[in-house]
């Protein structure tokens, strides 16, 4: 029996996705459970598991796009235990093993294209084909590298023959979508930002005295993003205009205070979204962005976490930003940007102290947010930050 | 449905008709296939193929008679009995009409004999001997073929002044034959009747034989031709024509001096003409173009919906690989699928000896569409197969664009060079480049190997060229 290997569904938004790496070869044995490939989407990395056991064999290749619930492989089951059916499956194997090579010359090159790939190393599966059903030309690879070929003369002048001056792979699904909606939201939104600074000592003194009894409490620390998340629900609260979005000619303004916070992977930047700040306490936002770190750095969340945010945060400071204009997460009107702390000369009642300092920035959609509202937001950030008891009584 | 009800009816049954029957028939359209005349058409019955037996049996007798000798093989007292060659000929044809017959009816399509008569988009009429039919259909594919274009100062007689009908079948050897038309037909069988002992005079209006191939071809092929006794009056305008008793004089005009031609019987193969007579196809409402060929779309579908065309009766070579092509595609289009005929890579052939064949452009046509061409030549008189079979007359042209070094065209006249056209159109079908072509490995010793010759010259690599 054959059982065909189905993309997974990864949430309700998402069709497609690119299968970026297969875990197992061509004839493979795979046990049940067995981790076969990754899927990334313009959102979310998520895994294809066996769900039976047997010789599997491959039908798509690594980078490409594929559907949800599109088949892209079989698994021949075959039981070990079980003589009869082990021979069974026997032929069947070396069948598939005959059949391999068809597979991998899936797409033979001619044999121009396959001398020009040899001398300048392009790679064929990366250009564009003009040929029947697609099929790279050698008029393709000659326009390809006809950029390479005037490279290829400058290495006499330099000293660095051996090392290609550039290198190519193609972009990961979830690559080009932050690169599609960071340039979307340029050119959608009216984008400005303002920018403020925090004095963090209070938030300081705060973690170190109560950090013990918080750690004995919950089993994690108390960290600082707790602390801004309140601070910007509190600060929403004051100016509505900055929870609100525009949907065609129409402004929705949100009752609701799920705060995305910026997580940077390996893969790029994903943004979790903790849901009721209004509601949780500081423990309970702590506690969700740790576990949002730990799933993001797997590349195991779903999709459901990184939806629906009225708003964003993201800290630059962990990279040693100073200071930073960040780009809207559509469609949302605010973000947040926080920097790295910084201890500055400050002039406090007449007199130079020395304090650990924070830049902060808010860009925020003009089309819906006037300056006034928008510098009142961040100045309610700043005055939170700075004395945290305002926090308690909502002032 | 009832008996006669169809999902297509193929008017004409030749490699257009017979093909777009086959394909609709396995598509699972329940289809009919009207014919008037012999199933197989014009290329089966009186071109194509009885011409191609003819040109083979004189082939033969051509080497027996003037090669043999060479090869050390003696032949005394070689005669030829003519009426036993046209036998040959007339089994060859029955042969593959059956197999036309058996393939149609057991691909489950159902031949009607008789005129086909377009009554209306959904209706055809079937005139036959004893009554009249009248089919229900929702498709109609008309391909009706092509007929002898006729000279107006010289009306066929079907005697003296005939058609190629006629000299595929004449019963005795003309002395003197005259052939007005220099391409694929007149090459052809004036090369069977020269083989055959006639005086063979072909007269060309254009300044060139075979035109339509490639300058270089053409000049090397009339030289080859000549040899073999052939006599060629080119650049030549045949005006007038006086007939007396058996004999016929031209009158033609060349470079401004008027000169006359003596002949027995005159073949007039000056082209043929889309055949849109008899079949409803006009009162249809049907459109045509200037040149009486049945306009259609990229789905070969008429003017009129429903009423699809295809072969020597629409645009295009008048081929009959190209009508079989056009009716696979019809029947696939028709069934939902996606037919399609590649028109720049049909090849076309003259089966002379050598053969003229050649796929895309010549070297002059890709000149005068502004292509820059490189082009690389190779003689068959050094290649070793050549050599061993006696067959070095020729020579392989390959046109490729400068900058993409992309296969244009390919230009060969050789001994089968039918056949070796074929790598070069699958080559070509493929966007391949000269140097695919150099590349692939041709087995030795072939004459194929002069066609990789050719295309490594393009690229001044030849191996075996000075
Ligand atoms: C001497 C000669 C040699 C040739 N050699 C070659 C060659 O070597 N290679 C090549 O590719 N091509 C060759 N051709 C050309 C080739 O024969 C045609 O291109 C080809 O036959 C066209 O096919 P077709 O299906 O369009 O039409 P045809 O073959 O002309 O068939 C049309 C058919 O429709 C029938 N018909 C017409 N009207 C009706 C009607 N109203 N009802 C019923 N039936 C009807 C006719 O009787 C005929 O049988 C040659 C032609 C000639 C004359």
């Amino acid at each position: 029996m054959a059982a065909e290997v189905k993309v997974p569904p990864v949430g309700e938004s998402i069709s497609t996705g690119i299968l970026a790496v297969w875990h197992v070869k061509e004839g493979d044995r795979v046990e049940r459970d067995q981790l076969l490939f990754e899927l990334e989407t313009d959102k979310i990395t998520s895994e294809g598991l066996a769900e039976v056991s047997g010789i599997i064999s491959i039908k798509t290749e690594e980078g490409e796009e594929v559907d949800i619930g599109q088949v892209v492989a079989v698994i021949e089951e075959s039981e070990v235990d079980d003589e009869g059916k082990a021979e069974e499956s026997e032929p069947t194997s070396t069948a598939k093993t005959e059949a391999q090579p068809e597979v991998q010359e899936d797409a033979p090159v001619s044999p121009a294209v396959r001398r020009i790939a040899a001398e300048t190393g392009v790679d064929p599966a990366s250009v564009e084909g003009s040929g029947k059903k697609g099929r790279v030309t050698k008029g393709d690879m000659l326009e390809a590298t006809a950029n390479s070929d005037e490279k290829q003369e400058m290495p006499a002048a330099a000293p660095t023959q051996n090392v290609e001056r550039t290198s190519r792979k193609k972009m990961t699904g979830l690559r080009s979508k932050i690169a599609d909606r960071l340039v979307q939201a340029q050119q959608e939104a009216a984008i400005l930002t303002t920018f403020n600074e925090v004095d963090m000592n209070a938030v300081m003194r705060l973690r170190k005295q109560h950090q013990e009894k918080f750690v004995a409490k919950y089993g994690h620390k108390l960290g600082f993003m707790s602390f801004f998340v309140k601070a910007v629900v509190n600060a929403l609260k004051e100016v509505p205009g900055v929870n609100a979005q525009i949907d065609g000619n129409e402004i929705v303004t949100n009752h609701y205070y799920d705060i995305g916070i910026a997580v940077g992977t390996e893969k790029g930047l994903v943004v979790p979204v903790v849901r009721d700040c209004d509601q949780k306490s500081f423990s309970g936002i702590e506690g969700d962005i740790i576990q949002y770190a730990g799933k993001a750095r797997e590349g195991k969340l779903a999709i459901d976490d990184l939806q629906g945010g009225v708003f964003t945060i993201t800290n630059g400071g962990i990279y040693g930003s100073m200071l930073s204009t960040p780009i809207l997460n559509r469609p949302q009107s605010g973000i947040l940007g926080m920097h790295s702390i910084q201890e500055r000369p400050m002039a406090v009642n007449g007199e130079v102290v020395i304090r650990p300092m924070m830049y902060l920035a808010l860009s925020y959609d003009h089309r819906l947010v006037d300056g006034k509202e928008a510098v009142t937001f961040l100045v309610k950030v700043k005055e939170a930050i700075e004395d945290p008891t305002t926090l308690l009584f909502e002032i | 449905m009832s008996a006669d009800n169809f999902d297509v009816v193929v008017i004409g049954s030749g490699p257009g008709g017979y093909v777009a029957a086959i394909r609709a028939s396995q598509l699972g359209l329940k289809t009919a296939l009207i014919e008037k005349g012999n199933l197989g058409g014009t290329c089966l019955n009186v071109g194509c193929i009885p011409s191609k037996a003819l040109l083979h049996s004189t082939e033969m007798l051509h080497f027996t008679k003037d090669k043999a000798a060479n090869h050390g093989i003696q032949v005394d007292g070689v005669s030829v009995d003519l009426s036993q060659l046209m036998k040959r000929k007339d089994t060859v044809v029955n042969t593959l009409k059956g197999g036309v017959e058996m393939l149609v009816t057991k691909k489950g399509g159902k031949i009607f004999k008789g005129l086909g008569v377009i009554q209306s988009p959904g209706t055809v009429l079937v005139k036959q001997e004893d009554g009249e039919i009248t089919l229900q259909t929702k498709h109609i594919i008309i391909a009706t073929g092509s007929t002898p274009i006729e000279l107006p100062f010289l009306p066929y007689d079907s005697e003296t002044i005939v058609s190629s009908d006629q000299a595929i079948a004449f019963d005795s050897i003309p002395e003197k034959l005259a052939v007005i038309g220099a391409s694929a037909i007149g090459l052809e069988l004036g090369s069977v009747w020269a083989r055959l002992g006639s005086e063979v005079t072909i007269v060309e209006y254009l300044p060139k034989i075979a035109p339509g191939f490639d300058d270089d071809i053409c000049k090397i092929s009339e030289r080859v031709f000549k040899r073999q006794g052939l006599k060629f009056l080119t650049a030549t305008e045949v005006t007038s024509a006086d007939s007396s008793e058996n004999k016929v004089v031209l009158k033609a005009q060349r470079k401004g001096k008027e000169v006359s031609i003596e002949a027995d019987k005159v073949l007039v193969a000056v082209g043929r003409k889309p055949n849109t007579l008899n079949a409803g196809i006009e009162e249809a409402g049907v459109k045509v173009d200037e040149k009486g060929r049945i306009e259609i779309d990229h789905h070969f579908q008429s003017n009129i919906p429903g009423i699809y065309a295809i072969g020597d009766v629409v645009a295009g070579p008048m081929l009959a690989h190209k009508a079989e092509e056009e009716g696979v595609a019809v029947a696939e289009i028709i069934a939902g699928k996606a037919g399609h005929v590649n028109y720049d890579v049909i090849p076309g052939v003259i089966y002379t000896d050598p053969e003229i064949a050649s796929v895309g452009l010549s070297e002059q046509q890709a000149q005068e569409s502004g292509i820059e061409v490189n082009t690389g030549k190779f003689n068959l008189s050094a290649n070793g197969r050549a050599i061993s079979s006696d067959v070095t007359e020729g020579m392989v042209k390959v046109i490729a664009d400068a900058k993409s070094d992309k296969l244009l065209g390919v230009q060969i006249l050789a001994h089968n060079a039918s056949e070796l056209i074929a790598a070069a159109v699958t080559h070509m079908e493929y966007g391949g480049s000269a140097e695919d072509l150099a590349r692939t490995i041709h087995a030795h010793p072939t004459l194929s190997e002069s066609l990789k010759e050719a295309a490594l010259a393009v690229d001044g690599r030849g191996l075996h060229s000075i």
